[in-house]
């Protein structure tokens, strides 16, 4: 059940100017570029340089808010975004290797459409595509979109794990071998291998087949961020890789037996499911510096920097030793938030990356071309074929 | 000056048009398709690439239509993915107004004008069908009267998100540590039968401001709602008279909106085969629609105004002489096409003279009635043609739907354009870098 690697997995994860609020008044941040294509591609193939296996975009249906319940009317912190899934997109023709993994709010959006959008991801980046679902609890993502009672946690929570499930089941609502081109019989298509997926749940219904057929993966990588029991469950139970926000290797080996279990309950011991340990990164060649810097963009900003993961700072070869003793607890890799962009992604690629190549515990060159292939998953055979 | 035509090119899919049997018929899914196509319309100084959109597999006599290409990518990416391979093409993705809202929809395409540098396009549909609304959460809980209700709503709410940023709010001063000029950057407040949504809109504006805004639908209704609302149309009347006819009936719609005539471009949809004379044109246009109308694809044609399965009938031989079946509920589902066929019963009949006058078997009359090309002829005719007919006010300019995908823009670009480039009713160059400026749309 437990899947074993010869080398560790280290994605990083995209928001803004980095994930410290005051991040983009570092003078290597772009700030006012932040809306341009350049300065994502620019990201996303410094990450490739580093051989990571993935980046996830950040995403919601609100403006940025230090305040998860309101507006928090700020005006010293990085505000707009723009779409995770498009970004990746952009970003896809001018990339190889790397996976492209966007976040996508559940809550108020159509499977179909993210179904669809996300097939085209894959189709885009010739098999490097994933997706992150998220719940969006709050209500003024709600009030973005109007009508729709607040939901439960648990029903939120219910009610993604279906978007993931009808989600699914569109991507293999066409066989690989649909098309068939017969022109003996003049048809394009072989009807009986494109199925209605008939999905009927207590959110919605919907009748399938997709409009866009089977991706090159079969199935794009699915992920989400879990901190308690109710995202453990999800990501046991439906996803290919959870993020989880450990304190400690302890905590590490916590979390992991629950998502293991989430996951043996849910019928899919025999499956991998990776779990990566979510990481906010300070990094510098040393310590010192790392640490001095963190002060420094907490008096900036006016407060002492909190996260849900926990925030490192200090050598690469220290992260190195934190991975290498975490990854000993159950994780089989990393999600590393740089603090800055593009200073901490830099020292990832130029420093994490070649340390851990060292000690042997990272790839030298992509083995694969497909982000499935890079995490080790096989490609999934059709659940709706016959043969 | 004569005036300057414009050209688009609608990438092949979803319809017998697309002649997926040929030997040069390449992936219509795959990216490198995609990324040749707009190459070529870039290559040739087009003003837009133009994606269509069907939410569901079409079905006839209840099982999934199998005769034409099947399958489409999702809009938005791979409208933003063309933005990686191309500099100055427009990017018009058909979004439908009742299976999506509009504080996604909007976020969507001020990301991609965003990311394209001011490129994108929305051409704002309304199917509203039940079959459709089966795959999405709403159902298809809105009736037919409500479309363009909705539409015109969704539109002006799409517009209040955009203008919700002036474009000045990103500061991002480093120095004095403000990154937002307004701490209300955003804001938003709307509220009507169709959406009840407040808040603040996430995404900074982009820039065009507003995407450009395409209408496609015939009816009265989708005439006004473009004439209100629109910068282009989408239509299906390319012949010199069906053009002009529309050309004056829409655009004199425009004073009661208080718009000038300028201020909307009308752009049909239109095929073509181009030969080295006219005469091997004419030829080579026939073979084509061979291959576009299969005897399968001529009963399935006809069954559509027929509305009931003739499956059993020869498309070799003559038309059927049961009558066609009125109903609401029609054997075709998914179609927006069928609902042309507002009389079927005359249809029927004057089908039945023309194949009995002309001694037609099913198949020739559909591939006489069904699928003619707009322009058929050598480059010079072709160019002559398309000009006559943007001079004579029957259009503003065509989207050329090739019958091949990727490649069958080529010998448009690669032999009409230079005519007419030398005739200068066409650009020799992109004016600017946005789409509205190379459409000579005024900024909004
Ligand atoms: C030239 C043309 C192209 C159209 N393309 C699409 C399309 O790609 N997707 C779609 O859902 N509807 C399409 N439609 C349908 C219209 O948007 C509209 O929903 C339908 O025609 C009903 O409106 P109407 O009664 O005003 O014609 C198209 C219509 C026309 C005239």
């Amino acid at each position: 059940m437990t899947h074993l690697h010869s080398h560790l997995h280290v994605a990083v994860a995209l928001d803004g100017a980095g994930w410290h609020p005051a991040a983009w008044r570092e003078p290597d941040a772009r700030p006012a570029e932040l809306f341009t294509a350049g300065y994502w591609v620019g990201l996303v193939t410094e990450a490739q340089r580093g051989l990571l296996d993935l980046v996830t975009f950040e995403d919601d249906l609100a403006l940025q808010s230090t305040d998860r319940f309101a507006d928090d009317q700020r005006t010293d912190q990085v505000r707009g975004r723009l779409d995770a899934v498009q970004v990746a997109a952009r970003v896809a023709p001018v990339t190889e290797g790397i996976g492209l993994v966007p976040t996508a709010v559940v809550t108020h959006t159509e499977p179909f459409h993210l179904s669809k959008a996300i097939a085209t991801l894959d189709y885009v980046s010739t098999g490097r595509a994933g997706v992150r679902v998220k719940v969006a609890g709050s209500s003024s993502e709600a009030a973005h979109f109007g009508r729709r009672s607040e939901l439960s946690l648990e029903d939120l929570f219910a009610e993604a794990g279906d978007w993931v499930e009808v989600v699914r089941r569109l991507w293999d609502s066409w066989e690989d071998d649909a098309e068939i081109r017969d022109v003996a019989t003049g048809r394009f298509v072989d009807r009986e291998k494109l199925h209605y997926i008939d999905f009927e749940g207590r959110f919605f219904s919907v009748k399938g087949p997709s409009i866009t057929p089977r991706p090159p993966q079969g199935q794009p990588v699915v992920a989400a961020l879990a901190h308690q029991a109710l995202p453990y469950e999800l990501v046991g139970r439906s996803t290919d890789l959870g993020f989880v926000t450990p304190v400690d290797a302890a905590d590490a080996a916590r979390i992991v037996g629950e998502v293991r279990s989430a996951q043996s309950a849910a019928g899919r011991a025999d499956e991998t499911v990776h779990v990566f340990g979510d990481v906010v990164v300070f990094l510098d060649d040393d310590a010192a510096t790392a640490r001095a810097r963190r002060a420094r963009l907490d008096e900036t900003a006016g407060e002492e920097y909190r996260s849900d993961a926990l925030v490192f700072d200090g050598t690469p070869p220290q992260l190195a030793d934190l991975l290498e003793e975490w990854a000993g607890a159950g994780l089989t890799g990393f999600r590393l938030r740089p603090a800055t962009l593009p200073h901490d992604l830099r020292r990832i690629t130029a420093g994490l990356v070649p340390e851990l190549q060292r000690r042997g515990l990272f790839r030298a060159s992509y083995e694969a071309s497909t982000l499935r292939g890079l995490l080790g998953l096989p490609r999934p055979t059709n659940r709706f074929a016959t043969v | 000056m004569p005036k300057q035509i414009h050209l688009a090119a609608h990438f092949p899919g979803v319809n017998n048009t697309t002649v997926w049997s040929d030997p040069a018929a390449g992936s219509h899914i795959e990216f490198s398709s995609f990324v040749r196509f707009a190459q070529a319309a870039e290559r040739g100084k087009f003003d837009f690439l133009f994606l269509a959109e069907g939410l569901r597999l079409r079905e006839q006599n209840g099982a999934i239509y199998d005769l034409d290409v099947v399958g489409r990518p999702d809009t938005f990416t791979v409208l933003t993915a063309l933005a990686a391979v191309t500099e100055r093409l427009g990017l018009t993705g058909t979004i439908n107004s009742t299976f999506n809202e509009p504080y996604e929809v909007a976020r969507q395409f001020a990301t991609l004008d965003h990311l394209s540098g001011g490129r994108a396009a929305w051409n704002v549909v309304t199917s509203w069908d039940a079959f459709t609304g089966e795959n999405f959460r709403r159902g298809g809980f809105l009736p037919q009267d409500q479309r363009y209700e909705r539409a015109r709503t969704f539109l002006e709410t799409t517009h209040e998100l955009f203008d919700s940023w002036r474009g000045d709010e990103i500061v991002a001063d480093q120095a004095s540590g403000v990154f937002l000029g307004d701490a209300d950057a955003g804001r938003f407040a709307h509220s009507d039968a169709h959406f009840d949504i407040s808040g603040r809109f996430d995404v900074p504006r982009s820039p065009q401001g507003r995407p450009v805004i395409f209408q496609a639908g015939d009816s009265d209704e989708g005439r006004d709602f473009a004439a209100s609302s629109a910068d282009a149309i989408f239509s299906r009347h390319s012949t010199k008279e069906a053009g002009q006819a529309f050309y004056s009936d829409v655009k004199g719609r425009l004073s009661t909106f208080g718009r000038s005539r300028d201020e909307l471009l009308i752009l049909p949809a239109a095929t073509f085969v181009i030969g080295d004379t006219d005469a091997e044109a004419a030829e080579l246009a026939h073979e084509v629609r061979r291959q576009q109308v299969s005897g399968q694809t001529a009963l399935r044609f006809l069954e559509q105004v027929w509305n009931r399965d003739l499956s059993a009938y020869d498309p070799d031989g003559p038309l059927p002489d049961v009558d066609p079946v009125i109903s609401e509920d029609h054997v075709a589902k998914g179609r927006a096409q069928v609902r042309m066929h507002r009389d079927p019963l005359a249809i029927a009949k004057q089908w039945r003279e023309l194949a009995e006058a002309k001694g037609y078997s099913i198949r020739e009359l559909m591939i006489e009635t069904q699928s003619r090309q707009s322009f058929i002829g050598s480059p010079a005719t072709v160019a002559a043609t398309i000009d006559d007919l943007v001079q004579s006010d029957a259009a503003d300019g065509y989207i050329l739907v090739p019958h091949i995908t990727p490649g069958g823009l080529d010998p448009f670009v690669d032999r009409v354009v230079p005519l007419l480039q030398e005739r200068g009713v066409f650009r020799t160059d992109y004016e600017g870098t946005t789409l509205r400026e190379n459409l000579g749309l005024a900024a909004r």
